[in-house]
């Protein structure tokens, strides 16, 4: 019974903690100044929380509860602190701390220092690699062990990784604030690439058995509903119609997740999936945003991405997708956002509206453009397109370059699928 | 917090700069300087000779080995520096990135070692 009960807080507790998580450290952090405190003592709190409830039951505000039992283990480590001069610097940290009101175990206010953890996180002084996972980790509920082999790193390396960037955050004086007016966009930009980035993480992994990684996926959504949230209260930024973009691309996106692979964990192309497992309360939640977001008339990239993402969702059969739009959505990107891997995409939607013809001709000339000779889904495209234009040999000779250039074990099965189906219709 | 500014860029560019040019760019300095002061955040700064004019010592076994030119040949040279007192870096990476120099070279932001 004891351990039922213990058990079913465990559970709690976890919940608590996907919610809360970076509110909480997000709080801590803003009074202590310093990441590895926080974390270490939120840490200890989540353990005395194990302890307490199953006896006392759940407080009425346990992100609160969690943030002070915290403080007050910051407090104790602090007055305990044998080294002089940290023990100075630390005195004026406790006494701030000391005067501080104490939360209420009740539905209190709670300061929101998400927005300013977020943006620290994201300083654009932080290399990429380390603003990924430093706001993975603590704005995230992802541990040391998780982002390491989401990252295809070893578990030390992704340690010292996040050991580094908060050095750097406490040694250049990385300021713990939402940037200044002048800057925000600016910056705002780098916290949409990072989440974004996240989300790639997850739905496409470069190498290994697993395509999807459900929980960066899901993790860079709820951080991008926390960004919208806190925003919301900021008479700065409000609603950021690009933030609402990237918000609706990844519920798009994320919708039509478990239809990508078929029972036997095959790879399966847009046309080929199962429509009806597509998520349609989800679609219908990122068309809202979408919505939304264009109703504020600035449009950016992810909202682009987003429409496109739309127009894939609305068609009930592959046949009834809206090629034409698409490429002239794929043509702005382009505008806006010049690449080769969004040329290759407008290539291909074009090719879709008219002709597989067509798009092979488009396709050459990218070639020459010398950026795509080396990118693995250039020459799934044109085999793609060579294989709905008839031509056997050809698209076999493609696939079988394209499977020289990529690891992943799934799109490598995906791709030996195709030159099967092609060998039988050859022999 | 204190921040070194250092400012890196392409010496032989500014040797060739006519009377005029020169001119300007100290004007767009010493207004930078007064900027500066006038926000209460400058602590120091001067402009160094070109790398010709360097030495580069050290001291081995007792000996003093001396050569003649900078410690690293490099495509962007120091030239100059300042010192700075800015709250964060946010403040020192808008400070910094009023210096003439930033709009050639580049400039290096460094935290001051406080000891205390």
């Amino acid at each position: 019974m004891q351990s039922e009960i213990k058990s079913s807080y465990l559970k709690l507790i976890e919940q608590i903690f996907q919610e809360e998580n970076g509110r909480v450290v997000a709080s801590l952090i803003g009074f202590l100044k310093d990441f590895e405190l926080a974390q270490d003592v939120l840490q200890e709190a989540y353990l005395a929380a194990l302890e307490h409830w199953p006896q006392a039951g759940l407080p009425p505000n346990p992100a609160a509860w969690l943030y002070t039992t915290a403080r007050r283990k910051a407090l104790d480590r602090l007055r305990r602190a044998t080294n002089l001069a940290r023990k100075q610097s630390l005195l004026k940290t406790e006494a701030e701390i000391a005067q501080l009101p104490d939360y209420p175990d009740t539905d209190g206010p709670f300061a929101d220092d998400r927005l300013k953890l977020i943006f620290t996180c994201c300083h654009p002084a932080l290399n990429l690699e380390a603003r990924v996972a430093l706001t993975l980790h603590t704005l995230g509920g992802l541990n040391t062990a998780e982002i390491a082999h989401a990252f295809l790193v070893s578990e030390v390396t992704m340690a010292q990784r996040l050991v580094r960037a908060k050095r750097k955050i406490k040694e250049a004086g990385i300021p713990y604030i939402v940037p200044a007016r002048d800057q925000l966009a600016e910056r705002l930009d780098g916290v949409l690439a990072v989440i974004y980035l996240i989300f790639n993480a997850g739905y496409t992994a470069i190498r290994g058995v697993q395509l999807v990684r459900r929980e960066m996926c899901s993790e860079a959504i709820r951080l991008c509903q926390a960004l919208l949230e806190v925003c919301r209260s900021e008479p700065d930024l409000r609603e950021e119609p690009e933030s609402l973009g990237l918000l609706a691309l990844m519920m798009l996106h994320d919708a039509r997740r478990e239809a990508r692979l078929n029972s036997n964990g095959e790879m399966l192309l847009l046309e080929e999936q199962d429509r009806t497992r597509w998520k349609q309360n989800q679609i219908s939640e990122g068309e809202a945003l979408l919505d939304r977001a264009m109703s504020l008339n600035r449009p950016g990239q992810y909202q682009i991405q987003a429409a496109i993402s739309a127009l894939h969702c609305q068609a009930r059969q592959p046949e009834a997708t809206d090629w034409y739009q698409i490429s002239v959505l794929y043509a702005e990107l382009n505008r806006l956002n010049n690449s080769p891997v969004i040329r290759l995409n407008w290539a291909v939607a074009v090719a879709m509206a008219t002709s597989p013809a067509r798009g092979l001709e488009l396709l050459a000339q990218l070639e020459t453009q010398g950026d795509l000779k080396e990118y693995y889904l250039f020459h799934t495209a044109r085999a793609d397109l060579l294989r709905r234009d008839g031509d056997w040999q050809q698209a076999l000779a493609a696939y079988r370059h394209a499977r020289t250039l990529t690891h992943n074990t799934v799109e490598l099965a995906f791709l030996q699928r195709r030159m099967d189906e092609l060998q039988l219709r050859l022999n | 917090m204190r921040y070194m500014a250092l400012i890196y860029g392409n010496e032989a560019a500014s040797i060739n700069m006519s009377e005029a040019q020169g001119q300007a760019m100290l004007g767009e300095y010493n207004a930078f300087s007064e900027m500066a002061t006038a926000r209460g955040a400058l602590l120091g700064g001067e402009a160094l000779l070109p790398t010709h004019s360097a030495t580069s010592l050290r001291v081995r076994e007792g000996k003093t080995l001396t050569t003649d030119g900078p410690f690293a040949e490099t495509k962007e040279q120091l030239g100059g520096f300042y010192l700075l007192k800015c709250d964060n870096l946010d403040e020192a990476i808008e400070m910094a990135s009023q210096i003439p120099g930033a709009k050639q070279g580049t400039i290096e932001l460094r935290p001051i070692v406080e000891w205390d």
